[in-house]
Protein backbone atom coordinates (compact mmCIF):
# COMPACT_ATOMS: atom_id res chain seq x y z
CA UNK A 1 0.00 0.00 0.00
CA UNK A 2 2.87 2.33 0.83
CA UNK A 3 4.37 1.67 -2.59
CA UNK A 4 1.10 2.60 -4.30
CA UNK A 5 0.91 5.89 -2.47
CA UNK A 6 4.43 6.85 -3.48
CA UNK A 7 3.66 6.01 -7.10
CA UNK A 8 0.52 8.15 -7.01
CA UNK A 9 2.37 11.09 -5.48
CA UNK A 10 5.08 10.78 -8.13
CA UNK A 11 2.47 10.59 -10.88
CA UNK A 12 0.65 13.70 -9.69
CA UNK A 13 3.88 15.64 -9.23
CA UNK A 14 5.13 14.74 -12.71
CA UNK A 15 1.72 15.48 -14.27
CA UNK A 16 1.50 18.85 -12.55
CA UNK A 17 4.98 19.83 -13.73
CA UNK A 18 4.24 18.60 -17.25
CA UNK A 19 0.91 20.39 -17.55
CA UNK A 20 2.03 23.70 -16.03
CA UNK A 21 5.18 23.91 -18.14
CA UNK A 22 3.15 22.91 -21.23
CA UNK A 23 0.83 25.86 -20.56
CA UNK A 24 3.91 28.07 -20.15
CA UNK A 25 5.17 26.85 -23.56
CA UNK A 26 2.17 28.30 -25.37
CA UNK A 27 1.90 31.51 -23.35
CA UNK A 28 5.48 32.81 -23.14
CA UNK A 29 6.34 35.75 -25.36
CA UNK A 30 9.99 34.79 -25.88
CA UNK A 31 10.45 31.54 -27.88
CA UNK A 32 13.62 30.72 -25.93
CA UNK A 33 11.55 30.61 -22.73
CA UNK A 34 9.02 28.43 -24.56
CA UNK A 35 11.81 26.04 -25.54
CA UNK A 36 13.11 25.84 -21.95
CA UNK A 37 9.57 25.12 -20.67
CA UNK A 38 9.16 22.48 -23.37
CA UNK A 39 12.37 20.82 -22.13
CA UNK A 40 10.87 20.69 -18.61
CA UNK A 41 7.70 19.11 -20.06
CA UNK A 42 9.72 16.53 -21.98
CA UNK A 43 11.71 15.63 -18.86
CA UNK A 44 8.47 15.14 -16.89
CA UNK A 45 7.11 12.92 -19.66
CA UNK A 46 10.39 10.98 -19.48
CA UNK A 47 9.76 10.52 -15.76
CA UNK A 48 6.28 9.18 -16.53
CA UNK A 49 7.84 6.72 -19.00
CA UNK A 50 10.16 5.58 -16.23
CA UNK A 51 7.17 5.10 -13.89
CA UNK A 52 5.63 2.81 -16.51
CA UNK A 53 8.78 0.65 -16.68
CA UNK A 54 9.65 1.89 -20.17
CA UNK A 55 13.32 2.41 -19.36
CA UNK A 56 14.49 2.38 -22.96
CA UNK A 57 11.98 5.07 -23.96
CA UNK A 58 13.07 7.11 -20.93
CA UNK A 59 16.64 7.12 -22.24
CA UNK A 60 15.51 7.78 -25.82
CA UNK A 61 13.32 10.67 -24.68
CA UNK A 62 16.18 12.36 -22.85
CA UNK A 63 18.93 11.67 -25.38
CA UNK A 64 16.93 12.25 -28.58
CA UNK A 65 14.28 14.78 -27.59
CA UNK A 66 16.03 16.90 -25.00
CA UNK A 67 19.54 16.39 -26.31
CA UNK A 68 18.81 16.45 -30.03
CA UNK A 69 15.54 17.99 -31.12
CA UNK A 70 15.42 20.77 -28.53
CA UNK A 71 19.02 21.78 -29.26
CA UNK A 72 18.01 22.01 -32.93
CA UNK A 73 15.10 24.26 -31.95
CA UNK A 74 17.35 26.50 -29.86
CA UNK A 75 19.86 26.78 -32.71
CA UNK A 76 17.12 27.84 -35.13
CA UNK A 77 15.71 30.34 -32.62
CA UNK A 78 19.16 31.90 -32.44
CA UNK A 79 19.58 31.86 -36.24
CA UNK A 80 16.25 33.58 -36.82
CA UNK A 81 16.10 37.15 -35.59
CA UNK A 82 13.07 37.26 -33.33
CA UNK A 83 13.39 40.67 -31.70
CA UNK A 84 10.71 42.11 -33.98
CA UNK A 85 8.32 39.21 -33.55
CA UNK A 86 8.62 39.25 -29.76
CA UNK A 87 7.24 42.80 -29.65
CA UNK A 88 4.22 42.02 -31.82
CA UNK A 89 0.94 40.42 -30.82
CA UNK A 90 1.49 36.78 -29.88
CA UNK A 91 -1.97 35.38 -30.62
CA UNK A 92 -4.00 35.28 -33.81
CA UNK A 93 -7.21 37.24 -34.15
CA UNK A 94 -9.37 34.12 -33.88
CA UNK A 95 -7.68 32.97 -30.68
CA UNK A 96 -10.88 33.04 -28.63
CA UNK A 97 -12.85 30.85 -31.05
CA UNK A 98 -9.89 28.48 -31.40
CA UNK A 99 -9.36 28.11 -27.66
CA UNK A 100 -13.09 27.69 -27.03
CA UNK A 101 -13.36 24.96 -29.68
CA UNK A 102 -10.32 23.13 -28.31
CA UNK A 103 -11.64 23.29 -24.75
CA UNK A 104 -15.07 21.99 -25.82
CA UNK A 105 -13.34 19.13 -27.64
CA UNK A 106 -11.36 18.33 -24.51
CA UNK A 107 -14.46 18.43 -22.33
CA UNK A 108 -16.08 15.87 -24.62
CA UNK A 109 -12.95 13.71 -24.63
CA UNK A 110 -12.59 13.93 -20.86
CA UNK A 111 -16.26 13.17 -20.30
CA UNK A 112 -16.06 10.12 -22.59
CA UNK A 113 -12.95 8.90 -20.79
CA UNK A 114 -14.55 9.49 -17.41
CA UNK A 115 -17.70 7.60 -18.38
CA UNK A 116 -15.71 4.74 -19.90
CA UNK A 117 -13.06 4.46 -17.19
CA UNK A 118 -14.61 1.30 -15.77
CA UNK A 119 -13.78 -0.48 -19.03
CA UNK A 120 -10.07 -0.08 -18.29
CA UNK A 121 -10.24 -1.97 -15.01
CA UNK A 122 -12.53 -4.83 -16.08
CA UNK A 123 -9.77 -7.12 -17.32
CA UNK A 124 -6.84 -7.12 -14.94
CA UNK A 125 -3.62 -7.57 -16.87
CA UNK A 126 -1.46 -10.61 -16.36
CA UNK A 127 0.88 -10.06 -13.48
CA UNK A 128 3.75 -12.40 -14.28
CA UNK A 129 6.97 -10.39 -14.64
CA UNK A 130 8.44 -10.17 -18.13
CA UNK A 131 11.15 -12.73 -18.79
CA UNK A 132 13.59 -10.28 -20.34
CA UNK A 133 14.36 -6.67 -19.45
CA UNK A 134 12.74 -3.76 -21.19
CA UNK A 135 15.54 -2.81 -23.60
CA UNK A 136 15.97 -6.40 -24.71
CA UNK A 137 12.23 -6.84 -25.26
CA UNK A 138 12.00 -3.61 -27.27
CA UNK A 139 14.99 -4.62 -29.38
CA UNK A 140 13.51 -8.06 -30.05
CA UNK A 141 10.20 -6.56 -31.10
CA UNK A 142 11.84 -3.78 -33.13
CA UNK A 143 14.16 -6.03 -35.13
CA UNK A 144 11.91 -9.06 -35.51
CA UNK A 145 8.25 -8.04 -35.74
CA UNK A 146 8.82 -4.49 -36.96
CA UNK A 147 11.76 -4.97 -39.32
CA UNK A 148 10.09 -3.35 -42.34
CA UNK A 149 8.84 -0.27 -40.41
CA UNK A 150 12.37 0.23 -39.08
CA UNK A 151 13.72 0.25 -42.62
CA UNK A 152 10.98 2.65 -43.74
CA UNK A 153 11.74 4.91 -40.78
CA UNK A 154 15.44 4.95 -41.71
CA UNK A 155 14.57 5.93 -45.30
CA UNK A 156 12.25 8.63 -43.96
CA UNK A 157 15.03 10.02 -41.77
CA UNK A 158 17.37 10.09 -44.78
CA UNK A 159 14.76 11.96 -46.82
CA UNK A 160 14.24 14.39 -43.93
CA UNK A 161 17.99 15.06 -43.66
CA UNK A 162 18.32 15.69 -47.40
CA UNK A 163 15.16 17.83 -47.39
CA UNK A 164 16.34 19.94 -44.47
CA UNK A 165 19.75 20.51 -46.10
CA UNK A 166 18.19 21.42 -49.45
CA UNK A 167 15.68 23.83 -47.94
CA UNK A 168 18.08 25.53 -45.58
CA UNK A 169 20.72 25.95 -48.30
CA UNK A 170 21.41 29.56 -49.15
CA UNK A 171 20.96 29.36 -52.89
CA UNK A 172 19.99 26.85 -55.54
CA UNK A 173 22.81 26.45 -58.06
CA UNK B 1 -0.42 0.67 -9.50
CA UNK B 2 -1.70 3.77 -11.29
CA UNK B 3 -4.97 3.10 -13.17
CA UNK B 4 -4.51 3.45 -16.89
CA UNK B 5 -7.15 6.14 -17.36
CA UNK B 6 -5.12 8.59 -15.29
CA UNK B 7 -2.45 8.44 -17.97
CA UNK B 8 -5.16 8.95 -20.58
CA UNK B 9 -6.37 12.08 -18.75
CA UNK B 10 -2.81 13.42 -18.68
CA UNK B 11 -2.47 12.67 -22.40
CA UNK B 12 -5.75 14.46 -23.09
CA UNK B 13 -4.58 17.50 -21.16
CA UNK B 14 -1.24 17.74 -22.95
CA UNK B 15 -2.97 17.17 -26.30
CA UNK B 16 -5.38 20.04 -25.62
CA UNK B 17 -2.61 22.42 -24.65
CA UNK B 18 -0.81 21.49 -27.86
CA UNK B 19 -3.93 22.02 -30.00
CA UNK B 20 -4.59 25.40 -28.41
CA UNK B 21 -0.97 26.36 -29.08
CA UNK B 22 -1.20 25.34 -32.73
CA UNK B 23 -4.50 27.18 -33.25
CA UNK B 24 -3.82 30.42 -31.40
CA UNK B 25 -0.13 31.30 -31.63
CA UNK B 26 1.30 33.38 -34.47
CA UNK B 27 4.94 32.38 -34.07
CA UNK B 28 5.81 29.42 -36.30
CA UNK B 29 8.50 28.14 -33.90
CA UNK B 30 5.98 27.95 -31.03
CA UNK B 31 3.52 26.18 -33.37
CA UNK B 32 6.18 23.54 -34.09
CA UNK B 33 6.84 23.17 -30.35
CA UNK B 34 3.09 22.68 -29.77
CA UNK B 35 3.18 19.85 -32.31
CA UNK B 36 5.91 18.25 -30.17
CA UNK B 37 3.53 18.53 -27.18
CA UNK B 38 0.81 16.72 -29.14
CA UNK B 39 3.22 13.94 -30.14
CA UNK B 40 4.26 13.54 -26.50
CA UNK B 41 0.62 13.18 -25.45
CA UNK B 42 0.28 10.37 -27.99
CA UNK B 43 3.43 8.73 -26.62
CA UNK B 44 2.04 8.80 -23.07
CA UNK B 45 -1.09 6.98 -24.24
CA UNK B 46 0.90 4.41 -26.21
CA UNK B 47 3.19 3.63 -23.29
CA UNK B 48 0.26 3.48 -20.86
CA UNK B 49 -1.48 0.85 -22.95
CA UNK B 50 1.83 -0.93 -23.52
CA UNK B 51 2.21 -1.30 -19.77
CA UNK B 52 -1.45 -2.24 -19.33
CA UNK B 53 -1.31 -5.09 -21.84
CA UNK B 54 2.24 -6.15 -20.85
CA UNK B 55 3.34 -5.89 -24.45
CA UNK B 56 6.21 -3.81 -25.80
CA UNK B 57 4.42 -3.03 -29.08
CA UNK B 58 3.20 0.31 -27.74
CA UNK B 59 6.74 1.31 -26.83
CA UNK B 60 7.94 0.35 -30.31
CA UNK B 61 5.19 2.57 -31.75
CA UNK B 62 6.35 5.37 -29.45
CA UNK B 63 9.86 4.99 -30.86
CA UNK B 64 8.47 5.43 -34.36
CA UNK B 65 6.56 8.51 -33.20
CA UNK B 66 9.80 9.96 -31.81
CA UNK B 67 11.49 9.23 -35.15
CA UNK B 68 8.66 11.10 -36.87
CA UNK B 69 9.08 14.01 -34.47
CA UNK B 70 12.79 14.23 -35.28
CA UNK B 71 12.13 14.22 -39.03
CA UNK B 72 9.34 16.77 -38.63
CA UNK B 73 11.56 19.07 -36.57
CA UNK B 74 14.39 18.89 -39.11
CA UNK B 75 12.17 19.57 -42.13
CA UNK B 76 10.02 22.16 -40.35
CA UNK B 77 12.98 24.15 -39.10
CA UNK B 78 14.65 23.94 -42.54
CA UNK B 79 11.45 25.36 -44.03
CA UNK B 80 11.40 28.04 -41.37
CA UNK B 81 14.96 29.16 -42.20
CA UNK B 82 14.14 29.29 -45.94
CA UNK B 83 10.97 31.22 -45.14
CA UNK B 84 12.72 33.71 -42.92
CA UNK B 85 15.32 34.34 -45.62
CA UNK B 86 12.60 35.19 -48.15
CA UNK B 87 9.90 36.88 -46.08
CA UNK B 88 11.74 38.20 -42.99
CA UNK B 89 8.92 37.03 -40.72
CA UNK B 90 8.07 34.13 -38.41
CA UNK B 91 4.38 34.99 -38.03
CA UNK B 92 2.06 32.37 -39.44
CA UNK B 93 -0.62 34.86 -40.50
CA UNK B 94 1.83 36.93 -42.55
CA UNK B 95 2.79 33.90 -44.62
CA UNK B 96 0.02 34.41 -47.15
CA UNK B 97 1.98 34.26 -50.40
CA UNK B 98 -0.43 31.67 -51.84
CA UNK B 99 -3.31 34.13 -51.22
CA UNK B 100 -2.21 36.48 -54.02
Amino acid sequence: MEHTTIAEVAFFALSAVAMSSAILVITRRNPVHSAICLIVTLLSVAGIFLMQHAEFLFAVQIILYVGGIMVLYLFVIMLVNLDVAAKQAQFTRQWFVAAFTAIVLTAELGYGLYRGRAAFSLAPPVTNPPAVNNTQAVAMSLYQNYMLPVEIASVMLLVAIVGAVVMAKRKFE
Amino acid sequence: MIPVHWYLFLGTGLFTVGVIGVLTRRNVIVILMSIELILNAVNINLVAFSQYFHSVDGQVFAIFVITDAAAEAAVGLGLLIALFRNKETVNADEIDILKW
